[in-house]
């Protein structure tokens, strides 16, 4: 072995670092194995591979209806917090605004403020509006939720390009509008993406303000906590689990790659000058 | 240049950022074709002054005419200016074709004669067939010229360039200043370039501003910059320049004869400057401007006896230090190395320098 240490392996790191993978998603990957379980009760031994539950699913229409739900407010949360969130990040990264530092602060609040106190304030608040709960109500918690996430997913790519590219186009005769669309808007894209997806992600799996702020629509994530009293739906819960698990997954690694592939190019473009 | 002719005219510009003043009543005027540089040390304002030209710095007060038009409230894409930025700023998602006919857009015009427009680009700047590469696979000096044939597309009153050649190597920033130069002259319009680069300015400009702290020194050809410089401050930032402290003893017309420390009594033009006898004066000679003998020199005008301290061989010259009783600082002296040399002599000796009174320039303390 040669080099220095900076170079070398380092076999006890090594062992720990598999450890710790397997540590976080072994209890993860025992729902998809028992959700293939021909057994009622989640224990060992396995009894035999079946599809029963993932068929059983099929069947159940308040499953769909909360998945339709989910789908509805996700949706709705991703485009409505990204779009804000282009304006914020553009305004943040691109203009000297007063109280700039706090401002930000303000935004990103809602990443460290616990959900359930955010959830309980909005509850008071709506009920004091007199506004009915709705997917309408968990949408706005889940755009608070979800709108620090969209800008801090985009701040790095409107820092990441020059200021001097959008003075160009405005040089070359594109007002600001047109300059939006010919230069800014292009060469976020790839953050708008992963910021949909990151958003999307999020409010999909969110349980505790989909919690207080829903009235009798609920969400997956509400249908799974309120079929976990039944026994004999648990295993098809499993099911639903898998799936849902490796549709995030996709999701969250298509916005990752997109992110990095886009910074590599731009990286690229860097060192050529 | 008079103000008839004046196709840019600043009109007591000022600008402010907070309390800091970084253009302090500057008023010029640039002629239409002109290649004309604003030259100053980085932070001097040169800058500052280009992107008022371009509408992205407002005047703080004052006027800057482009053509006769005011351009207070006029946004940059509103302006018949356009620049090459620093950068290049150069669009990454474009490829070259869509970068340089980017702003031809609003001109709605067949694609047929876009892509002709387009074409007779990449010709003038010597990069036909790279219309489809991708704008970041360019070297410096390829997005350089992207950058001018995307300003120069829409046939611009002024272009106007922003250190462009500050990024390239030293081979192919001397290339570049000769094609912009040939540029320029071919499309015949006018030019305003932002350097701090004075040998660059010289090589380039037809007109140069100096510029310091925010304020225009002095604005003049490279030659009258170089030989008659109005200031202290211009002659000591253009090349070289010795100075000696001298006194006005006695006025004869448009000749002052002057008592100069270390070099004795000398009459030389008083130029622009009005003097009297009495004034204290800085008398400022050019290294070049001397000449460097072992023996006292015959038929010259002025001589004086030094010691030489130190020489540097630079090829086709070499600079030498001559220290003179009563001159604080050694005296710089350049010379041609007209003979081929075995090996420069450093060692210290005396030497004689020679000049005459062409070669002084008074400039008033």
């Amino acid at each position: 072995m040669s080099g220095s240490y900076i170079e070398r392996p380092n076999r006890p790191l090594l062992i720990y670092a598999v450890l710790f993978l397997i540590v976080l998603y072994l209890p993860v990957m025992l729902l998809p194995l028992f959700s293939f379980n021909d057994s009622i009760y989640v224990k060992f031994p396995l009894k035999g591979f079946t599809f029963q539950w993932y068929i059983e699913l099929m069947d159940r229409d308040p499953a769909w209806a909360a998945l339709r739900n989910s789908l509805k407010v996700g949706i709705t949360t991703a485009l409505i917090s990204t779009g804000l969130g282009i304006f914020a990040a553009k305004a943040i990264t691109r203009y000297t605004l007063p109280g700039r530092g706090p401002v930000v602060g303000f935004i990103m609040l809602p990443l460290v403020i616990p959900g359930i106190i955010f959830g309980v304030a909005l509850l008071v608040l709506l009920s004091q509006l007199g506004i009915r709960l709705s997917l309408y109500t968990v949408t706005i918690g889940h755009i608070i939720i979800c709108l620090p996430f969209a800008i801090a997913t985009m701040i790095p790519r409107f820092e990441g390009f020059d200021k001097s590219v959008e003075e160009a186009s405005a040089d070359l005769g594109e007002n600001a509008w047109w300059t939006f669309w010919r230069i800014t808007f292009p060469m976020v894209f790839p953050g708008i993406l992963a910021s949909l997806l990151l958003t999307f992600t999020v409010s999909f799996d969110e349980f505790i303000m989909a919690f207080f702020l829903s009235g009798t629509d609920a969400t997956l994530p509400m249908y799974i906590w309120g079929q976990l009293r039944f026994p004999q739906a648990f295993p098809s819960i499993l099911a639903l689990a898998s799936i849902i698990l490796l549709v995030s997954f996709i999701l969250v690694f298509l916005g990752q790659w997109i992110n990095r592939s886009a910074t590599s190019d731009s990286l690229e473009s860097e060192t050529n000058t | 240049m008079t103000q008839d002719n004046a196709f840019i005219s600043f009109r007591n510009v000022n600008k402010f950022y907070g309390k800091f003043q970084a253009i302090k009543d500057v008023s010029m005027d640039i002629g239409h074709g002109e290649f004309f540089s604003l030259l100053g040390a980085s932070g001097c304002g040169k800058t500052t002054l280009l992107r008022m030209l371009a509408g992205f710095e407002s005047v703080s007060s004052g006027e800057i005419y482009i053509d006769g038009q005011p351009m207070s409230g006029v946004p940059p894409h509103h302006r018949p200016v356009n620049m090459v930025f620093q950068n290049y700023a150069i669009f990454p998602h474009l490829n070259v074709r869509d970068n340089i006919a980017y702003g031809l857009r609003k001109q709605k015009l067949p694609r047929a004669k876009r892509n002709d427009m387009v074409e007779e680009m990449l010709e003038l700047i010597k990069l036909p067939e790279y219309g489809d590469r991708k704008a970041t696979q360019l070297s410096g000096g390829q997005r350089q010229r992207i950058a001018l044939a995307r300003a120069l597309i829409l046939k611009p009153k002024v272009l106007l360039l922003d250190e462009p050649l500050g990024a390239l190597d030293k081979q192919l920033r001397e290339q570049m200043q000769l094609e912009l130069r040939a540029l320029q002259k071919t499309v015949g319009i006018t030019f305003v370039f932002v350097t701090h680069d004075q040998e660059e300015a010289l090589t380039l400009s037809d007109r140069i501003a100096v510029m310091a702290e925010g304020r225009d020194l002095q604005v003049d050809t490279p030659t009258r910059l170089y030989e008659n410089p109005k200031t202290r401050e211009v002659a000591s930032f253009i090349g070289t320049m010795n100075f000696f402290d001298g006194t006005v003893t006695s006025l004869k017309g448009d000749t002052a004869v002057i008592k100069v420390d270390g070099l004795g009594e000398v009459s030389a033009s008083m130029g622009a400057v009005p003097l009297l006898a009495g004034d204290s004066v800085n008398v400022a000679i050019r290294p070049e401007k001397f000449v460097l003998t072992d023996e006292k020199p015959d038929g010259v005008q002025y001589c004086v006896k030094g010691q030489l301290n130190n020489a540097a061989y630079l090829g086709e010259r070499s600079h030498y230090y001559i220290s003179v009783d009563g001159v604080s600082k050694p005296v710089a002296v350049s010379a041609q190395n007209r003979e081929r040399a075995q090996e420069t002599e450093t060692q210290s000796r005396p030497v004689w320098l020679s000049w005459n009174s062409a070669a002084i320039v008074v400039l008033k303390d």
